[in-house]
């Protein structure tokens, strides 16, 4: 039996009693009173994280045009947006490149120069049908003078990830940054201790239905995200020591903000999205005040050879990747971050204020997330 | 008295010549490597800073040409738009002087001017493109 329900802490919520803190703020509390005590002192904990999440994109309804087309290709600033569905809808994804700019500029950019407000300018092409005889149109769109935009993002905030560094003689460039030759560095991307899946390793209370802070609105989760993998190997805190689950969220894109959703470039790999998620978490009992302390010593990942010549493999805690050192063969080995702790806290925070004054409600899951799965599948060359 | 940051390439034929001792001895300058990349029978890299008087940095510089040894004056200073910096730690993962750093407890980026290489390694690094090389005198930060 749990000590309280989500609806109990909502009613607290709404009542403005409800105790909340940050996942950060929930070790040093659980390290003073124990589990059983925090979790009666404590209701709900912040999570946060700022990350590079390539699998990311919008949906966008244009409005139609006089006389009406059915778009077939569609450019926004040069980037393709897949136009295969209906008329005047398209998603623009994240990764795609300007077909003027190449890596300069990509989906990416014009996410976040839609976020804060700016025209952007659309080009689209048809065949031209009976019922939409138009073949062609070039205007401008902005967050003002579209129907709907939302984000909808198949793979975010990432329950861990491998760590990166570089065996060869070369430098190589990657969407784990710069990696330098024979092991010069190591980058990492997590917000360890303040990552919102590895505070609900188990998925107990993040599940198909939450609400979730994304990019500065509150959207929610509507499915595990693609390469869910719970069945990842775990530490007997139930934390995953490599990439395991991971979270389907859709938000509302006018309502965002480019305080929390930026555009990145990594160098002769493309473009991507830094994108600011946070999820409270319902300390419901002994066992989530317990999950909600995890601290980045007790959290561990692997780093791999991201020049795919070795099967260099090696277990380390966050809170040596954070130190800033590693040791790989006996050599000290600088660490770089990916993932920004300076916003993962802000997020945290603002989520902590936002539940206090009773803006931010709590959700229980429609549906919970996979617990186990086999390994994922690997594409294989069929048919040939 | 001059100071210069020098990046010198050394082919891998002349990866055991004492330049440095050279440089000390025979033009009279002060010399400090700042980065060091030098392996045998290869293509090496060192990072120095020298100072002295103006012509014996001249000379030394047409010295070091003359050997087959190729030079590149760090002539500029590197700018940071550190309103618009999200603080991710993608700059500190090739910064060979640790001029850009993050650390804990609060994992903001710094960076010092004074240890900074001026080697723009870091300007292609951040995904935001917020470190830019400004020539000397052109100071925008």
């Amino acid at each position: 039996m749990p000590l309280k329900t989500i609806d109990e802490i909502n009613e607290k919520i709404r009542e403005g009693k409800a105790v909340v803190v940050t996942a950060e703020e929930m070790i040093g509390i659980v390290e003073e009173n124990g589990p059983k005590k925090a979790a009666q002192m404590v209701d709900v904990v912040t999570t946060g994280t700022f990350s590079p999440m390539c699998s990311s994109g919008a949906f966008i309804n244009f409005g139609h045009s006089s006389p009406p087309i059915r778009m077939t290709r569609v450019w926004l600033n040069d980037v393709m947006a897949y136009a295969g569905i209906a008329a005047v809808d398209a998603y623009i994804g994240a990764t795609e490149l300007s077909e003027s700019q190449g890596m300069a500029y990509g989906g990416a950019h014009v996410i976040e120069d839609f976020i804060s407000g700016r025209d952007i300018r659309l080009r689209a092409e048809s065949y031209g049908t009976d019922c939409y005889p138009r073949k062609s149109i070039t205007t401008t769109i902005n967050k003002y003078n579209v129907n709907q935009a939302y984000m909808f993002n198949p793979r975010n905030c990432y329950q861990n990830y491998a760590a990166a560094t570089n065996s060869t003689d070369k430098t190589i460039y990657t969407y784990m940054g710069t990696l330098l030759p024979n092991f010069g560095n190591v980058t990492y991307c997590t917000s360890g201790q303040l990552s919102p899946l590895l505070n609900d390793p188990e998925y107990r209370t993040i599940g198909i239905g939450t609400r979730v802070f994304i990019g500065g609105a509150q959207g929610y989760v509507v499915f595990e995200g693609t390469q869910h993998y719970p069945g990842q190997e775990r530490m007997p805190n139930g934390t995953p020591v490599g990439p395991a689950g991971t979270l389907a969220i859709i938000g509302d894109m006018k309502k965002m903000s480019t305080r929390f959703v930026r555009a990145a470039i990594y160098e002769k790999y493309g473009t991507t999205l830094f994108v600011g998620v946070g999820i409270p978490i319902p300390v419901l009992d002994e066992d989530m005040a317990m999950k909600t302390a995890v601290s980045d010593r007790d959290i561990y990942t692997v780093i791999v050879d991201k020049s795919g010549k070795t099967s260099f493999s090696q277990r380390v805690s966050y809170q040596e990747l954070r130190s800033g050192y590693v040791t790989i063969n006996n050599r000290k080995v600088p660490t770089a971050p990916l993932s920004s702790m300076v916003k993962a806290r802000e997020i945290a925070q603002l989520l902590k204020e936002q539940v206090q004054k009773g803006e931010f409600l709590l959700t229980a899951p429609a549906e919970r997330l996979p617990q186990h799965s086999e390994p994922l599948n690997r594409l294989e060359e069929r048919g040939n | 008295m001059k100071k210069e940051k020098v990046s010198l390439t050394f082919p891998p034929s002349k990866i055991t010549f004492p330049l440095m001792t050279l440089l000390v001895r025979n033009f009279d300058l002060e010399v400090n490597i700042l980065h060091a990349d030098i392996h045998l029978n290869k293509t090496g890299k060192l990072i120095v800073e020298v100072s002295g008087e103006e012509d014996s940095i001249e000379k030394a510089l047409q010295f070091i040409n003359e050997q087959g040894i190729t030079y590149h004056l760090f002539n500029g200073t590197l700018t940071w738009q550190e309103e618009e910096c999200v603080h991710c730690g993608a700059c500190t993962s090739v910064c060979p002087s640790r001029a850009l750093s993050i650390a804990g407890p609060d994992f903001r980026l710094t960076f010092n001017k004074e240890e900074c290489l001026v080697c723009g390694l870091c300007i292609k690094a951040c995904p935001l493109r917020l470190l830019h090389l400004a020539h000397r005198g052109n100071e925008t930060a």
